[in-house]
């Protein structure tokens, strides 16, 4: 058991520190990535200069170990644009697009889930075919055309809801269920899948051979083994929700790391836009270590095998 | 002529109605995407600016713009179908790169064990740690927009995928007895992969192409969308798209058009997608 864990956080470190080395291959692929962070009018001394003072005219083996060094003691480089650490200015929009995803994770699982139980226990039938058309909509929509169409609908013309802005639950309404479709899907279609593995065991015929009814075996076995896999989906979604943000907040003008990737590509700021990369995808790898790890812990099954 | 409707039903009696129908969808957008520039009515770039901003139907100086027109009095139908061209380009090629670099990677791995299986497989961990839409935005801002470069982002950002199923399946595959048979006879790894296991493993890698290819329209049009992907004056459905987000109140079909069109293409690909799983993969059949 311990030794599963020191594995799986092991993994995780390697992962980390691959993130870190791909986003340092990718900001150097222009070539010159003082070149990124001047506005594109910038004379050949102030190119130079800013060159030097960054450290970019460094051999590329030295300017990796200052970077990782440099990340090391949380510095991740000061926003060209601001004048301030970029991680402090990531942070502070950070808890609106934590917002958002928490707003995003209760659609989908508020509605996945029940959509997933009520597929697998009534296989072939009208709600199950309904709901798979459902499933593959929410699938196939992209979440910026949801988000247009949703404030057309309920912003412009029947006047519901705010089209965009934060700081009320009623704003948070339409950015909420456009981010949680495709993740609404996700939940529907793992929950179904894994009921429909379950009822297939034999402790339900058991179940059902000593007299409780279906809804009975449902509700107090099958669903409790069921819900594992889906654990490990719920973590790996909060990250993809995360990433999703850059499009949605886009959309809904949401103040948060989302859109803020965006607005610093435009104005060049990339050290900012490398903080959210890598950000985000610490916290992919940490909900997906926490996954393997709630696994092991609420499942006694795989403790044995091990 | 019923006799041959009906010849052609029984021969199609196995696959499901709506397999049938959005394969058909499917096909009619390719199409109409090959014959954009011999059917579209105007030029895609050819701007009328007294019509601007008009609904489906309008008709200026005896032009009709069925679908209406953007906000530089451009032609909706037109440049719908020329997007089309554009989106389907992107994803059909950047499926074709992460599927040859996955899938070779994959059988390599599981082919040679060892070392090579270890740093690739890592790898795929590592790449995978990395939301998909943020790597593809943080590189295309890093190397600049254009055709052949979002094609090389797309591709080479989703190949994991494939490398993790081609090499379960090249696991399975590489202990039959005819892949021993063939060792034993002197064939190189090269041919034995190529030649023995690459056919074997096709349905599975087939399966997660189609999935992936309505992620690539997706990917394509949400960066399109974001202004990172297809430049204007090219027209993409994403690029469409983030014009007319901004004329939502007073041009509601600069969105709807395009939208549509990605919505029907996506759903038709999710659901062939779906079909030819549960053809493949015995334990979700008839489900």
């Amino acid at each position: 058991m311990l030794q599963y864990v020191a594995q799986r956080l092991l993994q995780a470190i390697i992962a980390i520190f691959g993130v870190l080395t791909i986003v340092f291959v990718v900001m150097h692929l222009s070539g010159d990535p003082t070149l990124l962070l001047v506005p594109q009018d910038a004379s050949a001394e102030m190119i130079a200069q800013l060159r030097s003072q960054l450290g970019f005219d460094r051999p590329i083996g030295v300017q990796y170990l200052d970077y990782l060094g440099g990340l090391a003691h949380l510095d991740f480089g000061d926003s060209i644009v601001q004048r301030v650490p970029a991680l402090d200015i990531v942070l502070s929009r950070l808890p609106y697009t934590i917002q958002l995803a928490a707003g995003a994770l209760v659609v989908a699982i508020g509605l996945g889930i029940p959509a997933g139980i009520l597929m697998a226990t009534n296989r072939g039938g009208m709600i199950a075919r309904i709901l798979s058309a459902v499933v593959v909509t929410g699938q196939s929509v992209p979440t910026f055309l949801s988000g247009i169409l949703l404030i057309f609908i309920f912003g412009v013309t029947l006047r519901w809801l705010p089209t965009s802005g934060s700081g009320s639950l009623a704003a948070m309404i339409m950015p909420s269920i456009a981010l949680g479709a495709l993740s609404m899907s996700t939940f529907a279609r793992m929950t179904r899948i894994s009921i429909i593995d379950e009822l297939g065991k034999d402790y339900v015929r058991a179940g059902r051979a000593r007299g409780l009814s279906m809804a009975q075996v449902v509700v107090r076995h099958v669903l409790r083994n069921a819900s594992i896999p889906v654990i490990t989906i719920a973590a790996l979604e909060i990250g993809n929700l995360l990433a999703g943000a850059v499009i949605i907040e886009t959309v809904f003008a949401w103040p948060g790391i989302g859109q803020l990737a965006i607005q610093s590509i435009q104005s060049r700021d990339f050290l900012v836009v490398q903080v959210i990369v890598l950000l985000i995808s610490f916290v992919y790898v940490l909900t997906s270590v926490l996954a393997d790890l709630v696994y092991v812990a609420v499942d006694p099954r795989i403790r044995l095998v091990r | 002529m019923n006799g041959r409707i009906q010849a052609f039903r029984r021969r199609t009696a196995r696959l499901p109605v709506s397999v049938i129908i959005f394969s058909t969808i499917l096909a009619l957008i390719v199409i109409l995407a090959i014959l954009a520039p011999y059917i579209a009515p105007f030029d895609p770039n050819k701007q009328a600016l007294l019509a601007r901003l008009k609904p489906p139907g309008f008709a200026y100086r005896g032009d009709t713009f069925w679908l209406g027109t953007d906000d530089l009095g451009r032609d909706l139908l037109t440049r719908t179908l020329y997007g089309a061209g554009v989106s389907l380009g992107v994803a059909v090629l950047s499926v074709v790169v992460s599927s040859l670099v996955g899938v070779s990677l994959g059988m390599l791995a599981g082919w040679f064990r060892g070392w090579t299986e270890t740093i690739i497989m890592r790898i795929v961990d590592i790449v995978m740690s990395i939301p998909a839409i943020l790597l593809a935005v943080l590189t295309v801002a890093v190397l600049g927009p254009g055709f052949l470069k979002l094609v090389l982002v797309l591709g080479l950002t989703r190949w994991p995928r494939y490398t993790r199923v081609a090499y379960a399946q090249t696991l399975q595959v590489a202990n039959l007895p005819f892949i021993k048979a063939s060792e034993l006879s002197g064939a190189g790894a090269a041919r034995i992969l190529f030649h023995h296991i690459l056919p074997n493993i096709a349905g599975p890698i087939l399966v997660v192409a189609t999935a992936e290819f309505g992620l690539m329209i997706l990917m394509e049009s949400g960066l399109s969308f974001l202004g990172l992907g297809i430049q204007p004056p090219s027209a993409s459905w994403g690029s469409i798209m983030s014009i007319g987000r901004q004329y939502i109140e007073r041009a509601w079909w600069i969105v709807l058009v395009p939208g549509a069109c990605l919505f029907l293409l996506v759903f038709s690909v999710n659901v062939l997608g779906d079909w030819l799983r549960d053809q493949l993969d015995p334990r979700s059949r008839s489900r």
